[in-house]
């Protein structure tokens, strides 16, 4: 989806403002977070899922509400549409419908295990990578409607391939409910210069680059050189 | 374009009073007991969640890491073919970080690390992102402009140092190996790891002098 959350490239947010190792400003902060991961552990919707939540927010509250904002109003758009609970017991807190039963409820003695395990999303699949190292590859024109990892500012540009990383779950289906897909993901190297043209292409000394994790319906073999 | 307030990082509710920071915290509140009377959710879990993200797990682990590689060259070389495993042999594992990939600082390349798209950060050895790493500042601005957002960190490369910006797009999560300091031959791998800071393994820093030891 072409939405302001893909903001790489934009320069009109203001400077960075650096701050020593602090996590949360606000308690409810840290509240939202064992919220919106626990939640996430019942196994109703995927991280992808949880993704475009987050970013199909209208514009300007992504933009001024603040990051656990964000994920609040994310985990209660995800419990409306998955039914977990209505729009009346979301506001009176009170429930009015049965609960749905889960797929699991974690346990606090099982949260050490649970985190630690991770979720791989790397995965088989029966065909070998299109693209090996080395090889130049653009990236194609694609304006999804919906979720996809594809950033705008690499569209149509050209880069390298710099390493294969394996097949990975697609998120572009996985968010939609289409299940994973699994592609070839790929990390691509593409010279500053090539993204920002030569002017702006100010990475350090001498030609800097981006690299990005590209998945393979993302890509064409190029024909031209960068 | 420098007075726009940095927008979706914490620090920007000036505008906003304390009744809509009242109003978030019964919200969530509220949202919490609601989900513990469905049953979805338990108090305990979440106060376990919490403590093992704002206690147990953060950028001390990314430190030991670094500090092993910077002492043991066979080690080095394993984190930089595949940091998955070498990571997870110092008992590193877990959610947002099931797929690592360490790219090293020379004197001739210095890597910098972003999630443009939301907020990939690799959270077994860094813990929690800052509150910068999520701002859209940062994410905009250091693909395009990395030496301008350098310098907001007071940060000046040395002469002859290319950038290479990571862009976190998929679940892979990357981790900046950091120069080793000058002159620190002779300290221990636990010496080492204090001079390794949060901002070095993500690039917006370098680690610290061994001068500050003392």
């Amino acid at each position: 989806m072409n939405g302001v959350h893909d903001m790489g490239g934009l320069e009109c947010f203001g400077p960075v403002r650096p701050e020593p190792d602090e996590m949360f400003h606000e308690p409810w902060e840290k509240e939202v977070l064992g919220l919106a991961l626990a939640m996430g552990a019942t196994g109703t919707w995927n991280l992808d899922q949880s993704r475009f939540a987050r970013e199909s927010l209208p514009p300007e509250q992504y933009l001024s509400i603040g990051y656990y904002r964000i994920w609040l109003a994310g985990l209660e758009k995800l419990l409306l549409e998955h039914e977990l609970v209505t729009p009346q017991e979301l506001a009176s807190a009170q429930i009015q419908e049965p609960p749905v039963t889960l797929k699991r409820v974690l346990a606090a003695n099982e949260v050490t295990d649970v985190l630690n395990a991770g979720a791989s999303v790397e995965r088989q699949v029966p065909n070998q990578p299109a693209f090996s190292t080395g090889e130049l590859v653009t990236v194609n024109n694609i304006h999804s409607s919906t979720h996809t990892r594809l950033p705008a500012y690499i569209r149509n540009h050209t880069g390298v391939i710099q390493r294969v990383h394996g097949a990975h779950v697609f998120p572009d289906t996985h968010a939609v409910g289409e299940g994973e897909q699994p592609q070839w993901l790929y990390n691509v190297r593409f010279s500053a210069a090539e993204l920002w043209g030569h002017d702006r292409a100010t990475h350090g000394t001498g030609e800097g680059a981006v690299h990005v994790d590209c998945w393979e319906s993302y890509l064409s073999r190029a024909d031209i050189t960068p | 374009m420098d007075n726009e307030p940095d927008k979706t990082s914490a620090h920007s509710h000036s505008h906003h009073d304390h009744s809509h920071l009242d109003d978030t915290a019964l919200r969530v509140r509220s949202l919490q007991s609601l989900l513990i009377d469905k049953g979805y959710i338990q108090q305990e879990t979440l106060n376990t969640l919490i403590d093992t993200y704002e206690n147990k797990v953060g950028p001390r682990n990314g430190a030991a890491v670094i500090a092993r590689a910077w002492v043991d060259s066979s080690y080095k070389k394993w984190l930089l073919e595949d940091a998955t495993a070498a990571i997870a042999a110092l008992d590193f594992t877990g959610r947002q970080g099931e797929h690592m990939v360490a790219v090293e600082n020379t004197p001739t390349v210095h890597n910098i690390v972003v999630c443009t798209l939301c907020s990939c950060y690799p959270w077994p050895v860094l813990g929690l992102p800052p509150s910068w790493y999520k701002s859209a500042p940062y994410r905009s601005r250091v693909v395009i402009d990395p030496n301008s957002v350098l310098a907001d960190f007071g940060v000046t490369l040395p002469e002859g140092r290319s950038i290479t910006v990571w862009d976190s797009t998929a679940e892979v999560r990357y981790l900046v190996v950091p120069e080793r300091p000058a002159n620190s031959e002779h300290l221990s791998e636990s010496e080492l790891a204090s001079l390794v800071t949060r901002d070095s393994m993500i690039g917006t820093g370098f680690a610290k002098p061994v001068s500050s030891l003392t």
